[in-house]
């Protein structure tokens, strides 16, 4: 490509560059950047709350864990298209995998900042094998799910790019792809939860279960389903000109599909749930203080969406179905919350809980908003909703 | 890097040759550990610790640590509950007696050094080891600081550098693990001056406390603390009054922290042996439906086709016959018509000969 | 051969690390059989269309 090329390739003469929303996201930069500052030069004590009895704050309990669990839309949506015959979902792959990648990709940049010796990372892959940690685990399957989302990806930005031999090449993959995919997902998102397993004295017994595995499973599920739901609702409003027939055609049918797939999973996990509680006969706890907290989780947040997007299914009514997307998208970061932070450490009083950092909440919103302008900045110029033209028969 | 002798093992056991190389923990599932032989611990009789804190003081006196800003010698310190922290491996902590009331209880609070540790398990990088002396030690070299074993530790010891910039590290009590070889004991066991620290074998120890709790029943609590706690711990208490008023926790259980992962760790395999197999399986039978439908499809296609073809030629026959009938026709006419001229001209030849 | 393993933590450790690499191989086997499994599937399928 010639220098006029990547120009207008990448810096393609948009609206005027000082619009309030531009504003609003430079700040945010701004304050991100700084407190990235303060974090590589004063520590973790510079930018957290972080203390002895609460070594895992708001960057493991949202960015990581609830983060994680949202990007579950990768693998549900392409393992529905591709190995279940969902054909019909197809224009929804794209979106979901780019949402995906984005999100593990924030995922691990996080990391960096939270733990203390952020280039030793590759050590439990490469140097010094923990192989009896959940964490070991957890760590192996995202770094190769990292490179699965990516290689995914990667086909949608080199069709833009215009390199079609290596496009082919890893398109070919794509079967073996997403089986790796769901694999991996299906062992890092219940391995998230089961790295609470080991204790079960500090996690309160309401949210504490031999389950805790299945249980970030199983939700994970509704949670990819509902964020595609949700990302779609948001990208029709903003991207709608970049969208082409079969995108817009399908939409509809995508919305309806995962809202009835997310309903009756949601179902199913509150069956479980319930068997949870009485396999570890904790059913005393429920009229405590942290027990209201536990139903107002269970019914408010799964119990509620999960009806509203059976009666939004059955009525045709997509407001209701955005609506229901919402408040489970709400529903997962509050359970990843209450495991992480929340209900862990229950029996502390109430002077040594853990309340996140104003630095914590920063570089999260900062993450938070890296994604959003990354995501803005593929799909206005890569096939995510349209296909590209030369392209059309290949799938 | 060079090929360590357990990696080699662990790669002949993959091989299958495990039977041939031999270890003695070969053995199937039910095969109970009881750590190592002859380790050491420590016992500590609370009802002889008289809170003087000169355990903290030779602790942080022999592992270096940084100057506290109230001396050891300020009593005052044991009026706040405190914990372990990153400068501090030890600390004695004062609460309430409930049997003879104003009196006071002393305990101190350090790492359990756990036969089966939580730390370890947790450990993505393998940082920590429990040791054939019975210390549980930490290796900085190889932490990332992700800090999973603080909140594994039931017992909340580790602590972190958190204003640390470059090298962080978890901080814990060696058991003076360095002094152990040695042949030294440990800071706070040798410098306690009312004998509340016992060092020696653990199996030893547990004899002792026995003994204690059996030659004066009504000044101890039946139970020693440590034996089975989470597995056994290689620190060991007994007290006067109840454990949970020396603000130790009673329902941590004995499960050793090893065995709580073990199912969700036992899955990972089968999810990785048996996904493959249920998601090509699902692919295989979507695409079976699809190629199914196609065929079926196809099918009704050709059929139309040959109908639409049987229409034609039935039409192609039938408009074939009425031509060919109407050509007879017209044959059967002309042949008529000439045989009539035939006979005029037959006739009109009679009458000229006539 | 004198290594005893004392702890089940030292045999979690040596158990999961036999076992993290099988998974692996058998991931790269899953592949390779299911090719060698379909290898002939579509040259049967071309033959029996022209019959």
């Amino acid at each position: 490509m010639s220098q006029d090329a990547v120009k207008t390739k990448f810096f393609p003469p948009d609206r005027s560059f000082y619009t309030p929303v531009n504003m609003v996201v430079g700040c945010i930069m701004a304050v991100g950047l700084l407190f990235t500052v303060l974090r590589f030069t004063g520590g973790l004590s510079m930018v957290t709350n972080l203390d002895d009895n609460y070594p895992w704050g708001l960057w493991i309990g949202f960015d990581l864990m609830a983060g994680v669990a949202l990007a579950a839309g990768g693998y549900t949506t392409s393992a529905a298209c591709y190995l279940f015959g969902m054909k019909r979902f197809h224009s929804a792959v794209r979106p979901a995998i780019l949402t995906a990648f984005l999100g593990y990709a924030l995922v691990v940049v996080s990391l960096h900042y939270d733990v203390g010796r952020p280039w030793r990372l590759p050590y439990p892959l490469f140097w010094s094998q923990g192989t009896t940690s959940l964490l070991f685990e957890v760590g192996l399957c995202v770094a190769l799910y990292l490179t699965v989302l990516f290689l995914e990806y990667s086909v949608t930005a080199l069709e833009w790019l215009g390199l079609k031999k290596l496009r082919h090449i890893i398109h070919r993959l794509t079967l073996v792809l997403t089986i790796f995919g769901v694999i991996l997902s299906t062992l890092h998102q219940s391995s998230l939860g089961a790295l609470f397993i080991i204790a079960p004295s500090k996690l309160h017994p309401l949210w504490y279960s031999q389950y805790l595995a299945v249980y970030f499973f199983i939700s994970s599920m509704f949670a990819g389903l509902s964020m595609v739901i949700f990302e779609g609702s948001l990208s029709h409003k903003y991207f709608h000109d970049k969208m082409d027939d079969t995108y817009l055609g399908e939409h509809d049918g995508v919305v309806l599909g995962f809202a009835k797939g997310a309903s009756f999973i949601m179902f199913a996990y509150l069956v479980i749930k319930v068997i949870g509680i009485a396999m570890d006969n904790t059913w005393h706890y429920l009229g405590s203080g942290y027990g209201m907290w536990f139903l107002v989780e269970m019914l408010g947040f799964v119990a509620l969406p999960g009806f509203l997007y059976a009666v939004a299914v059955r009525d045709r009514n997509f407001g209701l179905i955005r609506k229901a997307a919402l408040i489970t998208v709400l529903g997962i970061v509050l359970n990843r919350l209450n495991v992480c932070l929340i209900a862990f450490n229950w029996y502390l009083p109430l002077e040594d809980r853990y309340f996140p950092h104003i630095g914590e909440i920063g570089l999260t919103i900062f993450m938070v908003t890296i994604g959003v302008v990354a995501f803005k900045f593929i799909v206005t110029r890569m096939p995510i909703f349209y296909e590209h033209p030369d392209y059309k028969e290949s799938h | 890097m060079s090929v360590s002798r357990r990696k080699f093992l662990a790669w002949m056991g993959g091989a299958g040759l495990s039977t041939a190389v031999g270890r003695k923990a070969f053995a199937a599932s039910n095969k109970h550990f009881e750590g190592y032989p002859d380790s050491f611990g420590v016992l500590h009789d609370t009802t002889l610790c008289v809170g003087c804190r000169s355990c903290e003081a030779a602790c942080n006196k022999v592992n270096d640590l940084p100057q506290p800003e109230k001396s050891f010698t300020d009593l005052k310190v044991l009026d706040e509950k405190r914990r372990t922290d990153a400068a501090a491996y030890t600390v004695v902590n004062k609460y309430e007696s409930v049997k003879k009331p104003g009196l006071p209880l002393f305990r101190k609070i350090q790492c359990n050094h756990c036969l089966e540790p939580a730390c370890a398990s947790a450990c993505f990088v393998k940082a920590f080891t429990k040791t054939k002396e019975g210390a549980v030690v930490y290796d900085a070299s190889v932490c990332v600081g992700c800090r999973y074993c603080m909140v594994a530790c039931p017992f909340n010891i580790p602590a972190y550098e958190y204003d640390k910039v470059l090298d962080p590290r978890v901080v814990k009590c060696t058991l003076c693990h360095p002094r152990l070889l040695e042949g030294k004991l440990p800071g706070c066991v040798e410098v306690c001056p009312a004998e509340a620290l016992t060092f020696g074998k653990r199996e030893d120890l547990l004899a002792l406390a026995r003994e204690r709790i059996r030659k004066h029943p009504d000044r101890y609590v039946h139970h020693i603390y440590g034996e089975k706690e989470m597995g056994g711990t290689s620190w060991l208490y007994i007290t006067g009054e109840s454990f949970e008023q020396v603000g130790m926790r009673e329902d941590l259980g004995i499960t050793p922290a090893p065995n709580l992962t073990a199912g969700a760790l036992a899955v990972v395999p089968m999810v990785a042996g048996l996904w493959p197999l249920f998601l090509t399986g699902a692919y295989a039978m979507s695409r079976r439906k699809e190629k199914i439908a196609a065929e079926e499809q196809a099918g009704a296609v050709a059929n139309a086709i040959a109908e639409t073809n049987d229409a034609a030629e039935k039409k192609l026959a039938q408009a074939l016959e009425k031509a060919k009938k109407e050509k007879e026709a017209a044959i059967q006419k002309e042949v008529k018509k000439a045989l009539e001229e035939a006979v005029k001209a037959q006739e009109a030849d009679k009458e000229e000969d006539a | 051969m004198h290594d005893v393993i004392y702890t089940l933590q030292d045999f979690m450790l040596h158990t999961k690390n036999i076992t993290y690499i099988l998974m692996g191989v058998g991931l790269v086997a899953y592949v390779a059989f299911w090719n060698f499994l379909t290898g002939k599937d579509d040259d049967h399928e071309a033959a029996g269309k022209e019959e």
